[in-house]
């Protein structure tokens, strides 16, 4: 049946599947993703709380530490890799990312701008008297 | 599979497309993963909406607390840790659901379930300590906002443990099936995605709300 993996003929996988590997292999890929994203971790929580490094860079940090570690999940743990036999997959996941960055970037966009054209609000309630 | 396409199609060999990959229809199981695939990224757009309103409203405190005023980031970091081990967890429950070994898998998703459980019991426990202080989801916008992207996240572990505990028994009482191996890959996709939702959860509502 179609059911069996591993046959020479596939040409696709399923998103958390990995090609067909032993055991020691697969749980060490598990333990690597594992110690990366203690690692990343640590070091998130390192920044947010430290008086080392320049202020103003924690914010970013915080977030490039958080892009990189779901970036170390989506690899070691769902398995989206560029391979050839991930295409559908990562070609969904590139759709995903964009409606989350329109929804998100655009939001903060258009809020920040209303913020900052709209009158503040003492002045507002001034107006209404 | 390949067979049943030829016959019905034009011959492959006569367009040139024998090499190109066209083996007919995808399995079963590829086709299930993928289906599941596009739910959870649509899951993640609507986590996307509910963070772009917890930006938006994270200032609106409306002269209540702020977030570096209420978060305890100790205990967001063993939230973080029992996750992120309960996602390796659910890894190793998935090698051994491939292999077909019931012992190590029942072990490993024991595991996981414990260590979501665990989780769940350290953001009921926060949850229940800020609205005992007056910082109930009715305090404040930003809170309104806190309350429903974090209790939304809680609410898919729970429902997700939920889930875990139904693949223990049916691998328990009918064995590593074609369908039930299907499933499984659909579980251990949705906790995986669990634990990146969770590393955004931290980093924006945790991480800066207490830097800021």
């Amino acid at each position: 049946m179609s059911d069996i993996h591993g046959s020479p003929n596939q040409a696709d996988l399923a998103p958390g599947e990995d090609e067909v590997v032993s055991v020691k292999l697969r749980v060490f890929g598990y333990l690597v993703g594992l110690g990366l994203a203690i690692l990343l971790t640590a070091t998130s929580f390192f920044v947010a709380g430290t008086n080392l490094v320049w202020q103003p860079s924690i914010p970013v940090a915080i977030i490039v530490l958080a892009i990189a570690q779901m970036g170390v999940h989506l690899v070691f743990f769902l398995h989206i890799t560029t391979g050839p036999d991930n295409t559908n997959n990562v070609l969904a996941l590139a759709f995903g990312l964009l409606i989350v960055f329109l929804v998100i970037g655009g939001s903060l966009w258009i809020m920040s701008n209303l913020n900052h054209n709209m009158m503040p609000m003492d002045q507002i309630m001034q107006m209404q008297r | 599979m390949s067979v049943v396409a030829v016959a019905h199609g034009p011959d492959l060999r006569l367009i040139g497309l024998e090499d190109a990959g066209h083996e007919g229809p995808a399995s079963k199981r590829i086709i299930t993963g993928y289906g599941f695939w596009i739910f959870l990224l649509s899951d993640i757009v609507m986590f996307s909406c509910f963070f772009a309103a917890y930006a938006v409203l994270q200032g609106q405190t409306a002269g209540g607390p702020s977030g570096a005023e209420l978060f305890n980031l100790r205990n967001v970091a063993i939230e973080t840790a029992f996750l992120l081990l309960s996602s390796f967890a659910c890894g190793m429950a998935s090698v051994a659901a491939e292999v077909r070994n019931h012992f190590w898998f029942q072990i490993a998703m024991a595991v996981t379930c414990l260590l979501g459980l665990g989780f769940l019991a350290i953001e009921f426990r926060e949850f229940a300590d800020l609205i005992a202080r007056g910082a109930g989801p009715s305090r404040s916008a930003f809170l309104s906002a806190f309350f429903t992207l974090v209790g939304c996240h809680g609410a898919h572990v729970s429902l997700g443990t939920l889930w875990l505990l139904t693949m223990m028994a049916q691998v328990f009482a009918k064995g590593f099936r074609a369908d039930i191996q299907r499933r499984f890959l659909c579980f251990a996709l949705f906790w995986h995605a669990l634990d990146i939702i969770w590393v955004a959860i931290f980093s924006v509502v945790y991480l800066l709300g207490s830097a800021a």
